[in-house]
């Protein structure tokens, strides 16, 4: 048989912190390995060789915020077979969607000295918004065995294995008491997307919804449990209006607590 | 008339997007323009109306490389602002956590960003089919600073252990027993990276720069000092906006900072290094004497050296830290916010990071301001291209381009931090 052509990988960054996209580099064990079976074609944040498209497979971390992002992410999915967003800002908005709640202007006169050499869009949104996106990669920042699990999956063709539900059953599996049924501190975990591992409740402290809304979350009642245990609307507000503001569960719910 | 540009749309191997345009008229340097294209994401202005005690959280996700400096910065800043000291094993474990992220962020560089410049590689995967004991020997120098980090902060990027007063939860003394044979391996893994960094071939190139660092009576600073030049500079962090301005110029996405009497400065590890080179342990002192390093490193090149030696530091120092632990009674110090305006400093592993932030008699923040490491830097690095370019004009223009990104990348910038998208223009007439 003659040896195939190993796929094209690129990496693309939009408004972010870079954090996802080091997640690849912090996989000390594992990179050279799939350097090997995948060609690392274009990630400028590793190599400054870029290699021209199209890509098998495309990896977006960030959210777009400014014209220049409108037209690149255009091209990026013209150049890629299958797109991949990586991390709560490809795939939220992330926590610069704060904006998408107040006026961009004062937001961006209250930064900078000199406002009128600032472009940026008024939101901040997620990929899916603009393009259509092969599968969402979920974290604030993401899990980095739950990216090569999404790398593996596409170089065998098949669905990656990543779980719906939320951080609850990640709790369970590791033995650890509810923090909020124990202690009564107040924790995002039942309407939150497994993924972490569930660290927080690990290390006593509540979750703070860096994986977003978990599907079918019924963030009502847990904001009423919240209240019960004393927590005030404002901090409701706040409480979901953090990495994953933007998405529309938790969106909502924060909107319901705004006077 | 001859002119010629040198044009870089997108460099590599930092963290965030920028660029560089280089004109040259006359075999003259014209124009230097260090530009980040990284999108605005206006931190300082959402953390107004949020909570005291979720500025450590919200300012990590600025940069997902260093994440313990802005939480740290935070915490620090807060904590002054409401009159509270972490001190005892709480802040030897914070420097602990912070040992973790130089460890784990100076290879990253070292080894996956700067090194393959030295040798001739695109990025460190290609360098890894020639020395590819090298390459192996980095990823595990930086896996093992994560595992500090994950250990004390529950994960490497953005950890979730961290708040202001001090910790959600402090391990025991058993728990960090397993840090210390990898940490032994690290020490030695980092003695051969100084070594090996010291044979890498270096341009005759130094500057006279500015040092701006902390520094602290009793240790290499990390977490806490006062700001310290080589020129004359020796103030207390709240004396920070006395002497530091930030300007706005038309072509980035970053502010950048000056020193009000003396304009341009440098900050992160050469600065670090010749301010506090006498509070180096004497393990880390000598390795750099044997590098060939005196007190003082002018040569922004050798920052690749540099940045071996406080690896190796942070290595002793973790270890250090871990012999003397006693678990504390109590994970965090009791806070109560009051009306005031709170400041902290932190060596991110780029430098000094500066956070002030005004707090309402509630602990809700009023307004914030940040200044980050690379932000300070880009006076100095578009004044080391000005310096360095006339001499290497005789390069092919690719090998100057090359160069030239490599001397913004001694500086391991972080565009994320400072905003984001670096192009490198260079123009001749």
């Amino acid at each position: 048989m003659p040896p195939s052509r190993k796929p094209k990988l690129a990496v693309w960054k939009f408004a972010s912190c870079d954090g996802c996209q080091l997640s690849l580099l912090d996989c000390e064990d594992e990179l050279l390995a799939v350097a090997g079976q995948v060609d690392i074609a274009y990630f400028p944040e590793a190599s400054r060789a870029m290699v021209k498209g199209p890509y098998e497979l495309s990896l977006v971390e960030g959210s777009v915020t400014t014209p220049h992002d409108i037209e690149l992410i255009q091209q990026v999915r013209r150049r890629s077979k299958c797109l991949v967003t990586i991390g709560a800002c490809a795939t939220a908005g992330g926590i610069q969607a704060l904006r998408n709640f107040a006026d961009v202007q004062d937001f961006v006169s209250i930064v900078y000295a000199a406002p009128e050499y600032i472009k940026t869009l008024d939101t901040s949104t997620a990929i899916a918004d603009h393009v259509h996106v092969d599968f969402e990669l979920r974290g604030c920042p993401i899990n980095k065995e739950q990216l090569l699990e999404v790398v593996s999956a596409f170089l065998y063709g098949r669905k990656p294995n990543i779980p719906p539900y939320s951080v609850c059953m990640e709790c369970k599996r590791r033995g650890t008491v509810c923090v909020m049924v124990a202690h009564g501190t107040p924790c995002l975990g039942p309407v939150t997307q497994a993924g972490c591992g569930a660290i927080c409740p690990a290390y006593y402290r509540g979750c703070y919804g860096c994986f977003g809304p978990k599907e079918t979350p019924n963030t009502d009642s847990l904001s009423k449990r919240w209240s019960h245990l004393g927590v005030k609307e404002q901090d409701l507000v706040r409480a979901f209006r953090t990495f994953n503001a933007w998405a529309e569960a938790f969106r909502e719910e924060s909107v319901a607590h705004e006077k | 008339m001859k002119s010629r540009i040198i044009k870089v749309d997108y460099l590599a191997r930092v963290e965030g997007e920028g660029a560089l345009y280089v004109k040259i008229s006359n075999n003259t340097v014209t124009d230097v323009k260090f530009k980040i294209w990284e999108p605005p994401r206006l931190f300082e202005a959402f953390l107004r109306g949020r909570n005291y005690s979720e500025a450590p959280d919200i300012t990590a996700r600025i940069c997902g490389i260093c994440p313990i400096a802005y939480q740290m910065a935070a915490a620090q800043a807060m904590e002054d602002a409401f009159g509270v000291t972490v001190d005892g094993q709480l802040r030897a474990l914070r420097r602990l956590i912070f040992c973790g992220e130089w460890i784990e962020s100076h290879a990253l560089h070292v080894y996956l960003l700067h090194a393959p410049d030295f040798l001739g590689y695109e990025d460190a995967i290609q360098m890894a089919k020639d020395h590819s004991e090298i390459v192996q020997q980095g990823l595990q120098l930086k896996k093992i600073g994560n595992e500090v980090m994950t250990l004390l902060g529950g994960r490497e990027i953005h950890p979730i252990n961290l708040r202001v007063g001090g910790f959600y939860r402090v391990p025991t003394k058993q728990e960090l027993a397993p840090l210390v044979d990898k940490l032994k391996w690290a020490r030695d893994a980092a003695l051969e990276t100084v070594r090996w960094t010291a044979t890498l071939p270096f341009p005759d190139f130094e500057q006279d720069y500015e040092f701006v660092a902390l520094r602290h009576p009793d240790e290499y600073a990390i977490t806490e000092g006062r700001l310290v030049s080589n020129k004359g500079l020796d103030i207390a962090v709240r004396e920070y906006d006395d002497h530091f301005a930030e300007e706005h110029v038309p072509y980035t996405n970053a502010l950048h900072s000056v020193l009000k009497e003396r304009g341009a400065y440098l900050v992160g590890p050469l600065a670090r290094y010749s301010v506090n080179f006498d509070k180096l342990s004497p393990l880390a002192r000598e390795a750099a004497g044997d590098a060939g390093l005196g007190p003082v490193c002018r040569n922004p090149f050798k920052s690749i050296v540099v940045r071996s030696v406080e690896t190796l530091y942070a290595c002793d120092e973790a270890l250090r830290l871990i012999d003397e632990y006693e678990m504390p009674e109590k994970p965090a110090v009791e806070v109560e916010p009051r009306a005031a305006t709170a400041c902290g400093c932190s060596e991110a592993p780029r430098g000094t990071l500066y956070h002030r932030y005004r707090v309402d008699d509630q602990g809700v923040i009023l307004d914030a301001k940040i200044v980050a490491p690379t932000s300070q830097n880009q006076k100095s690095i578009e004044s080391d291209l000005w310096q360095f370019i006339p001499k290497h004009m005789d390069l092919p223009p690719d090998q100057l381009t090359w160069r030239c990104e490599q001397a913004i990348r001694n500086y391991d910038p972080c565009i994320s931090c400072a905003t984001h998208f670096l192009k490198l223009h260079i123009e001749r007439d």
